[in-house]
């Protein structure tokens, strides 16, 4: 399913009558300022930040439009391709099959939907034929092993597990060695959420890199971050701080299924230019898809404040 | 050299001769850069507008301290809203009903409803020596009644056991049956995380507050939170009573002006912040940190309140210093008024004198009536500068002119006349003896004191 018929569904399920969004924006005409200012007031409710926001009303300001062009169809494009200029570049797919071992380390803070997501990732995985073994790193929050485990027995992923409490980076050394002995195309690495301004949570952190270099030196191929579409503009820190323990490769956000609009990846992205991979968009298993710029600048436009 | 003269000179006189206002210029240009901080610090867009235009009456006219720059005021004003919205006031849980008492804990995916619900019973149990049930009512995330069983087993905090293919209602039902039984004083219900545009699971919810009837209900929700968070607040306050809201990941980096939007949309009181992922991390609300936080401007707040205290300080000196010469003209009066009204009210008045203190007992015994003091600002700041300096000259028609300025009648500025002339004396008479003489004064004369009531 494509993520804008399904956001265009979350939408139809809103009990609360909302506007037009965007669309009452353009009924005016030209960008004059009142327009630049309810276009300003738009992309700082939907999380892009003030400096990204007042960068791109600028770059709207400095270009002359013909009237033709200001129309509000037209308007909306100009927009729209202001935003695809930051995010197209970033597109990566990484559902493919894959030729020889991949590693995935999969991290963020505390529960912007790692587990789930890495659920999600491996069902896609599996039925591209690949074979996914995963790490329940995780042995610090209650039952997130179980969790894990679950999401494995549902989808008849293997799993790599030990008790509640044990060290993360042995977890992740176990299964690496596992996937390479067994010859798996992916082994997949949980990790417990952490804020990235504890120290001795992310040296925890950079300890099951450092453990897993010793069996392959190029893991993990993949660092992800996975980001909650809720969060603000705290994201940035997130990034910037998961980036200095570990160069990550890219990003996953979620929960955009609800009504945040997760404007802070326009930032994240002119910041870090990291490739965003996937997005998710609920709860079960279908709902991880392939980040595709054009589609979500359109739900992006479309989803109303 | 003379410069430096000036200078102290000038100085000397400031409270009386140089006071600046704020005006609408300087609040706008102050207020624009408060616009940013709190967009930038995540506060909602809405609750950002709406902030700026109701402080800045507040700012309008304020006195700016001496040695503090307009902007620092304002920053200092600004903080000082933003406690108050916040919520100043210490709120406290619903605890008082007839046992059980039932909290339903309620919010997003992931946002820590099941960390905070086991910290809640921890901290009612350890501190308040209630017995608490847990349940959890998430039956679709995985895994999801463990992770509260295991809470609660790690942490001796009693759990409803696990029945597989249960629905929330009936687990619901049943964990009611079980504290009738065993007599729990509350009992806590962790639910699911939903989003609030999710019409079927906000129905359940819907439905879980008519079988429960919680006593309270509590909107967990992340302090990292951005725009949406007044969707959220304001969605699940729409399908449910909530009651409270605890914020969590406190711990974090975030400048938290989600606790602002929240707040602002829902008028629920902040009763906890969660501050780390252990078990006693549960902390009161403090609006003054987030406040902090929000603005990130603590150390300009700080330079404010310590000139405020240095000068309040010297103020009162300055004061007293006046009342020793001798010199006690309606000016300093109103200073001393607005300086009362914040500290003590009539009797801080009366007290200021020097040496008043051992007439204390007499003051408090008296019953002033404080509404006086609002009065009598308001009539002195009804009298021209030359009545001020000099009382005599005020006749018949400028008390007529100065009581219909002042909103009062004739009888009030006559009051305050006579007031002043009464104090007038006893300030010459201590100014001869210098604060020694108070001693050979037998308390406040009582037609003095008859006059304040
Ligand atoms: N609506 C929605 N919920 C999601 C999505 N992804 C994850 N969730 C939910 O968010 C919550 C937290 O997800 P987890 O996968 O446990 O997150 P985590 O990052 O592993 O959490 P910790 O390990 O506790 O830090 C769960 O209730 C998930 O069902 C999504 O795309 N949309
Ligand atoms: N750092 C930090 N982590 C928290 C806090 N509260 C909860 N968490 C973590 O956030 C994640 C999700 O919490 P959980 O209680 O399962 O959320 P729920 O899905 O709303 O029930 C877990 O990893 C918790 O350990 C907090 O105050 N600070
Ligand atoms: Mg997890
Ligand atoms: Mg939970």
């Amino acid at each position: 399913m494509q993520i804008f018929k399904k956001i265009s569904e979350g939408l139809k399920k809103t009990s609360k009558n909302f506007g037009n969004g965007i669309n009452d924006i353009f009924k005016k005409s030209k960008p004059s300022n009142e327009i630049l200012q309810d276009l300003g007031d738009f992309m700082i409710s939907s999380d892009i930040g003030l400096p990204l926001t007042e960068k791109i009303i600028q770059n709207i300001k400095n270009k002359k439009f013909s009237d033709e062009e200001l129309n509000q169809k037209n308007f909306l494009e100009i927009l729209t391709n202001e935003m695809l200029e930051i995010l197209e570049p970033v597109e990566e797919n990484i559902f493919n099959k894959s030729n020889g071992l991949k590693t995935i380390l999969v991290c963020g803070v505390n529960g912007t939907g790692k587990t789930t997501t890495i659920g999600k990732l491996c069902k896609i995985l599996k039925d591209n034929n690949s074979k996914v073994i995963v790490g329940a790193a995780d042995t610090f929050r209650a039952a997130a092993i179980e969790q894990l485990d679950n999401w494995c027995q549902k989808n008849s992923i293997d799993i790599e597990k030990s008790d509640p409490g044990a060290d993360p980076a042995a977890v992740a050394f176990k299964t690496l060695e596992k996937a390479k002995l067994n010859n798996y195309d992916y082994c997949i690495i949980d990790t417990a959420g952490r804020l990235h301004n504890k120290k001795n949570l992310m040296d925890e952190f950079s300890k099951i890199i450092r453990v897993m270099k010793k069996i392959d030196e190029n893991a993990p191929e993949k660092t992800i971050i996975v980001l909650d579409a809720t969060t603000g503009q705290n994201a940035l820190n997130q990034i910037e701080e998961f980036n200095k323990i570990s160069k990550l490769s890219g990003l996953i956000m979620t929960k955009l299924d609800g009504t945040a609009k997760g404007g802070v990846l326009l930032s994240i992205t002119e910041k870090y230019k990291l490739p965003i991979y996937a997005i998710g968009v609920g709860e079960q298993v279908d709902d991880l898809q392939p980040f595709v710029a054009k589609d979500f600048v359109k739900a992006f436009l479309a989803k109303n404040n | 050299m003379f410069e430096n003269l000036t200078d102290k000179i000038e100085s000397a006189f400031s409270f009386f001769n140089k006071i600046t206002r704020l005006d609408e210029k300087q609040a706008d240009e102050g207020l624009r850069k408060i616009r940013q901080a709190l967009l930038e610090s995540d506060v909602a867009l809405s609750v950002t507008k709406k902030f700026i235009e109701d402080v800045k009456p507040k700012i309008i006219g304020q006195e700016v301290l001496k040695s503090i720059t307009p902007g620092q005021m304002i920053i200092k004003i600004v903080n000082d809203e933003l406690i108050n919205v916040l919520g100043s006031e210490k709120s406290d849980l619903n605890l008082e009903n007839v046992p059980p008492v039932k909290i339903l804990v309620v919010g997003l995916q992931g946002s820590g409803k099941t960390t905070s619900t086991a910290k809640l019973a921890h901290f009612l149990q350890k501190k308040l020596t209630k017995k608490v049930l847990m349940t959890s009512l998430d039956i679709y995330r995985p895994a999801a009644q463990q992770q509260l069983q295991v809470l609660g087993n790690d942490n001796d905090i009693k759990t409803l056991p696990i029945i597989e293919g249960q629905l929330p209602v009936e687990i619901s039902k049943r964990a009611l049956n079980a504290v009738s039984l065993s007599g729990e004083d509350v009992v806590i219900f962790d639910t699911a995380g939903r989003t609030q545009i999710d019409q079927q699971m906000m129905m359940e919810l819907k439905q879980l507050e008519n079988e429960i009837r919680p006593h309270e209900i509590i909107l967990v929700a992340d302090s990292l939170t951005g725009q949406d968070a007044v969707n959220i607040a304001q969605e699940f306050q729409k399908t449910v009573n909530l009651s409270s809201i605890i914020l969590t990941r406190i711990d974090g980096d975030g400048k938290g002006g989600a606790a602002l939007s929240m707040k602002a949309v829902t008028g629920c009181p902040i009763k906890f912040l969660a501050t780390g992922e252990k078990i006693d991390q549960l902390e009161t609300f403090h609006p003054d940190r987030i406040a902090n936080r929000i603005l990130g401007m603590g150390d300009v707040v700080s330079l404010v309140e310590k000139v405020a205290e240095d000068l309040e300080q010297e103020k009162i000196e300055k004061i007293e210093d006046d009342i020793k010469k001798g010199s006690f003209t309606f000016d300093t009066y109103l200073q001393q008024i607005r300086q009362m009204k914040k500290v003590g009210g009539m009797s801080g008045v009366l007290s200021m004198m020097p040496g008043v203190s051992k007439m204390k007992k007499q003051i408090d015994e008296s019953n002033l009536d404080e509404s006086l003091l609002n009065k009598q600002e308001a009539i002195i700041l009804s009298m021209t500068q030359k009545e001020r300096d000099n009382p005599k000259i005020i006749g018949g028609s400028r008390k007529k002119r100065i009581a219909n300025g002042s909103g009062t009648d004739i009888s009030m500025v006559n009051k305050l006349l006579k007031q002043h002339k009464m104090m007038t004396n006893v300030m010459k008479k201590m100014s001869k003896g210098g604060r020694g003489a108070l001693q050979g004064l037998d308390g406040i004369p009582p037609d003095l004191l008859n006059n304040l009531k």
